[in-house]
């Protein structure tokens, strides 16, 4: 059997969090081919043909697989699916919007979010906002998986030679259309990709506080991120939100300031390399997961930090 | 209009949950439960809708044991106008629920499903997506903003990595709720009591004729790794000194 990776992109860069899934793919099974449904989508299909022990790379182009719209590229995946035992995406906004409707299609369930693969049938995933990691075995012939790009390492592009398939498009199902988009401009880096965040929550008070701590992550280069707390007080949009119910990341450095660490937060995070708090109060959970914490008001600490870096 | 909407009755927000000590399950013996926060969001946007006049009755749907019932009566207490528990005392997981919700939309013939984006205890973020293709309706995941279009289309702001998408539905539709679509209201005393008074159906899940049986099989659960809590610094100098010399990361 094989494995199918639906892939990620914007019609002319591969989205990275699919080189992730294509890591747990080959975990599963040798044989991997990768999906790439798009308008104008050739350089994606050459990018994907790079990534290292992909054996094919499926390419359909059309018009209404344009914005990844859940429905059709749905119908799309489910007829590919024969010939696969293993369905897989990254665990992103929009592979959350369309594997679970491929599943239902298929009457297969769904595994979401694993984090790591102990058999062909057996996955580990967690639960209870990371509180908890249980460990799944479908019974179903077809496994439907959502990854957690963050438990897997990205495949490699060097060696990759994978052979390039054209397939039919499947019927237009005319239920959604794409009116347009606004997408965060930022010259930092995105929030899955960087090697540093720097993250305020509540403590940090208002939206214009908020330049404290993007003046901290532009010293370091790094990306910034918001707590749930922070989101839901309107300082900071839903996109920046780390924990459980926004983004999951693993840094090398992840510095929470003004975050107490409640529970959905820390799951967001707890797997970055080093983690740095910087809170007022010292009996702040997020302390307990620190390996470097910093007791103090932060529109103290934080400028003095940017002081700092600079001598 | 008809408004559906699905209550899920999870372990409440402030509670950790803990494996039991065979490691066979999650313990939620004695543990405080609470409607899913995403599907209070949902309940929210009904009754928003309808205050607004775009929806004309709104109907809470649950799926689990007897004690749904309570659930049912929070989103009623919030302004819901009757209820329906699916019935079922074993484990029903998301492909199930939306097959058991397949049927009540069935039964109810709303124009509009709104759940929430995912449950706080699985974590599976499913059942939306999975109702909307059962149906062959379009779907609206991860919603910021719902508005009803003059050509009778749903608009919906949707909340994706990189910002916000816009998309146009044909209806009948399912929404699932994000974060930000509304901020749902408490519910007053008066309320409570007037929410006792309002219609809940029972219908047995065993009598629905859907194959509810579980397709994933828990082998185990556990706690994740503890980290280690690490050191305590003086101030930012010895912080940047740390990060420089001894973890090496900047």
């Amino acid at each position: 059997m094989a494995v199918l990776v639906v892939a990620e992109h914007n019609n002319s860069e591969l989205n990275a969090a699919t080189l992730n899934a294509v890591t747990a793919a080959i975990q599963i099974d040798s044989d991997v081919d990768v999906l790439v449904a798009g308008e104008g989508c050739t350089s994606v299909v050459e990018q994907a043909a790079t990534i290292d022990d992909v054996r094919r790379v499926l390419h359909t182009d059309a018009a209404i697989y344009a914005n990844g719209l859940a429905e059709n590229l749905a119908d799309l995946v489910v007829s590919l699916a024969e010939g696969y035992s293993h369905l897989l995406t990254a665990a992103t906004t929009t592979g959350k919007n369309v594997m679970p409707r491929v599943s239902a299609l298929l009457d297969v369930a769904q595994i979401s979010d694993i984090i790591g693969v102990e058999s062909t049938d057996t996955f580990v995933r967690p639960v209870y906002a990371g509180n908890i990691i249980a460990t799944v075995q479908s019974t179903d012939d077809i496994k439907a998986i959502t990854v957690r790009t963050t438990a897997f390492e990205a495949a490699k592009t060097t060696g990759g030679a994978a052979t390039i398939e054209v397939v039919s498009e499947a019927s237009n199902l005319e239920l959604s259309t794409f009116v347009g988009e606004e997408l965060t401009k930022s010259d930092r880096p995105e929030l899955a990709a960087a090697d540093i965040i720097v993250s305020g929550g509540r403590g940090v008070g208002s939206s214009e506080n908020f330049s404290i701590i993007e003046a901290l992550a532009d010293k370091l280069g790094a990306a910034v991120g918001a707590s749930r707390a922070a989101v839901d007080a309107g300082y900071m949009p839903n996109d920046y939100q780390v924990g459980q119910t926004g983004k999951v990341v693993a840094p090398t450095v992840y510095i929470a300031v003004g975050i107490s660490g409640a529970i959905q937060h820390l799951a967001g995070m707890k797997d970055s390399k080093v983690i740095v708090a910087i809170n007022k109060d010292e009996e702040a959970p997020i302390f307990g997961v620190a390996d470097y914490g910093l007791v103090g008001d932060l529109f103290k600490e934080v400028p003095a930090m940017v002081d700092a870096l600079d001598g | 209009m008809k408004i559906l909407v699905a209550v899920k009755r999870a372990i409440d927000y402030n509670v950790k949950a803990r494996p039991k000590a065979d490691g066979s399950d999650v313990d939620l013996a004695n543990v405080k439960m609470s409607m899913n926060p995403f599907d209070e969001i949902a309940v929210e946007e009904a009754i928003r809708l309808q205050e607004a006049g775009v929806a004309s009755e709104t109907v809470a749907v649950s799926i689990g044991p007897k004690q749904c019932q309570e659930t049912l009566r929070t989103a009623m207490a919030m302004g819901i106008d009757r209820g329906i528990l699916v019935s079922s005392d074993d484990e029903v997981q998301p492909l199930a629920v939306a097959k058991l919700l397949k049927f009540v939309v069935e039964k109810e013939q709303p124009e509009l499903v709104i759940v929430g984006k995912q449950a706080i205890d699985d974590d599976s973020n499913q059942v939306g997506q999975m109702l909307s293709a059962l149906l062959g309706w379009s779907q609206g995941t991860f919603a910021c903003g719902v508005e009803l279009g003059g050509s009778g289309n749903l608009t919906v702001r949707r909340e994706i990595d990189g910002g916000i998408q816009t998309l146009d539905l044909k209806m009948p539709a399912v929404i699932t709720t994000d974060l930000r679509l509304n901020e749902p209201r408490y519910v007053k005393l008066p309320n409570i009591m007037k929410a006792k008074k309002k219609p809940l159906d029972v219908i047995e899940a065993g009598e629905t004729g859907v194959d509810i049986k579980p397709r994933l099989v828990t082998v185990k659960v556990t706690e994740p790794p503890v980290r280690d809590g690490g050191v305590k610094v003086e101030d930012v100098n010895e912080l940047i000194e740390k990060l420089r010399n001894e973890a090496k990361v900047i």
